[in-house]
């Protein structure tokens, strides 16, 4: 075991000719909430899609020392990385239920940190509406349900792409205090955000992405004490 | 009227196994995002695999044989050239699918000639089921309803009740999400085109002798089951069976029915300009290009097809 759940070094990533990463170096330790923050279209979710294979990518990823450049998705996902993609694609027209299940992998031998009835506790909404289409939940209640369906897979480290988009502030911070939660039992996050908001509360560490390079690491009270980094690759 | 109810079970014995054809069409389209133009070639391989293993030991192993080893192929074509052909695009994955189709197309008279081969009936199926004033309806066309009912029965069953069909139903609208959760998505693809063309191999085996096994039959097949998809609307299974049993119904009745054109607009109140060729035109003589009439029709009044969700 390194001390090292997710380890980025000099990552490019491109979409056919375009170059959208130019050289990533990151880290996310064991127990760690880590933000990655930046404006639009700087390229957060592209790392994110980069570490599960999804995107054409160069340099290294190692994932609990070993490196997964270049392997299949469901290899990736298999080894213990749950990834929440932004607009949450939840399978609308299968039931809430059916969603969930979809989050179990198969041949899992040991039993995981998550079973259906602690979604259930945590998340009452989710056993009442089990039989429901998950298109008709509600953006909270989907996020919520996208979620779950990943932690019952059992990931060691969660990449949560912008789950709080869309969602009313009391929301949010509900969304903040489930992942508070998923922490506790042991599990790795790395939280992609374009605004400070729940960031800065629940990261131990924090990183600014712009156009394709990071530009700022620290922590929350670095980044808070540091205005003028925050004016320019922050706040509009 | 006992003419009428027998063409009726007709039409449904072919369009059930216009169902066959085309649901295996719609799922592969689903998840893959392409129409396989090889498809009604699947259809044919299921036909002469059935032919040349009935001359061996009959009919019935080649009816449990062949659709398996049509599937295999499929497989083979999915893994070996499909998915590697699909990092260049659509365009690309359809040029191929075509170029498959004509290979078959050429393939199959190289092995069993140019002529249609005498793929029968056995004999346990031959004769009426039963017969209404004259009218008889063949045993065999009852035995292909049921195969066919109790394929589409085992595939809903396959689909909504087991663990590996919510996979599947999850990876036709979103497999690189499927993928994200840890399910081998590249494996999954690989046997729903096997079954898909496992279960054109099987249309194949029971239509095969119903009708004529010659290396024209995908082909005509071929753009019949166009023409369903489009109308039943891409990706919908639920359009592709309506589709499949009107079209079935449509071609079925027009050459059975003893009618002309002219007769037909009369029960609308339109004549056609008496003394014309058109005026003579009989039903039967347009019962081809009524599937494509009503194609044209659909795509002008309905483009998303009966029941399509996606713009295309
Ligand atoms: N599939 C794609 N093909 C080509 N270019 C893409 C694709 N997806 C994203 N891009 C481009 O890559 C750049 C980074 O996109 P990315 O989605 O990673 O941004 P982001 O930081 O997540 O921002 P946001 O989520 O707010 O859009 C953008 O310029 C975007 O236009
Ligand atoms: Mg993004």
């Amino acid at each position: 075991m390194t001390s090292r759940m997710l380890e980025l070094s000099g990552v490019h990533a491109y979409y056919g000719k375009s170059h959208v990463l130019h050289g990533i170096d990151m880290e996310v330790r064991p127990g760690e909430i880590v933000s990655l923050l930046g404006r639009n279209g700087v390229g957060r979710s592209t790392l994110a899609k980069a570490v599960m294979g999804q995107v054409q990518a160069e340099g290294g990823i190692r994932f609990q020392g070993a490196e997964i450049l270049g392997r299949k998705t469901y290899e990736i996902a298999r080894l213990g990385i749950g990834y929440v993609p932004e607009n949450r694609e939840i399978f609308a027209d299968l039931t809430v239920h059916q969603n969930l299940l979809l989050g179990m992998k198969g041949g899992a031998t040991r039993q995981g940190r998550w079973t259906l009835d602690d979604m259930h506790q945590l998340f009452p909404r989710l056993r009442e509406r089990a039989d429901t289409p998950a298109g008709v939940l509600s953006g909270g209640e989907q996020q919520m349900l996208t979620l779950c369906r990943t932690l019952i897979g059992d990931p060691d480290l969660v990449i949560i792409d912008e789950p709080t988009e869309g969602l009313a502030p009391k929301v949010v911070e509900q969304v903040g205090q489930f992942l508070q939660e998923v922490k506790k039992r042991g599990v790795s996050i790395l939280l992609i955000e374009q605004k400070l908001s729940i960031a800065l509360d629940i990261s131990e560490r924090l990183y600014l992405m712009g156009h394709g390079i990071i530009v700022f690491s620290g922590t929350p009270a670095d980044l808070k004490a540091n205005d003028a980094i925050r004016k320019e690759w922050l706040e509009v | 009227m006992d003419f009428v109810v027998i063409t009726l079970l007709n039409s449904v014995a072919y369009g059930l196994l216009l169902f066959m054809l085309s649901s295996g069409l719609t799922l592969i389209f689903s998840m893959m995002g392409v129409l396989n133009f090889a498809h009604a070639s699947f259809y044919m391989l299921g036909a002469y695999f059935a032919y040349q293993i009935s001359t061996w030991s009959g009919f019935w192993l080649g009816l449990l044989l062949a659709p398996l080893l049509v599937g295999g192929v499929g497989m083979l074509v999915e893994w070996h050239g499909l998915r590697h052909v699909r990092r260049f695009g659509h365009v690309a994955e359809l040029l191929f699918t075509f170029g498959l189709a004509i290979v078959f197309e050429e393939l199959v008279p190289l092995i069993w000639g140019k002529a249609s081969v005498p793929y029968a009936v056995p004999a346990q199926l031959e004769g009426a089921l039963f017969s209404l004033h004259g009218a008889a309806f063949p045993i065999y066309k009852g035995f292909m309803m049921a195969m066919s009912l109790g394929m589409l029965a085992a595939l809903y069953g396959v689909l909504t009740r087991t663990r590996i069909g919510l996979i599947i139903q999850a990876s036709l609208t979103k497999p690189d999400m499927v993928e994200a959760l840890g399910h081998n998505v590249p494996r999954i693809t690989m046997l729903l085109f096997g079954g898909g063309t496992a279960l054109a191999g099987l249309a194949g085996v029971i239509g095969g002798n119903a009708f004529v096994t010659e290396p024209s039959m995908a082909a005509s097949v071929g753009f019949i089951v166009f023409v369903i998809v489009v109308v039943g609307g891409l990706g919908s299974l639920g359009g592709a069976f309506l589709a499949s049993l009107l079209i079935g119904a449509l071609q079925t009745f027009s050459v059975t029915l003893d009618v002309t054109l002219q007769q037909v607009l009369t029960l609308i109140g339109l004549s056609l300009p008496a003394d014309t060729n058109l005026a003579r035109v009989s039903l039967v003589q347009l019962g081809p290009v009524l599937p494509y009439l009503l194609m044209v029709a659909i795509l002008i009044l309905r483009p998303r097809g009966l029941m399509g969700v996606r713009e295309s």
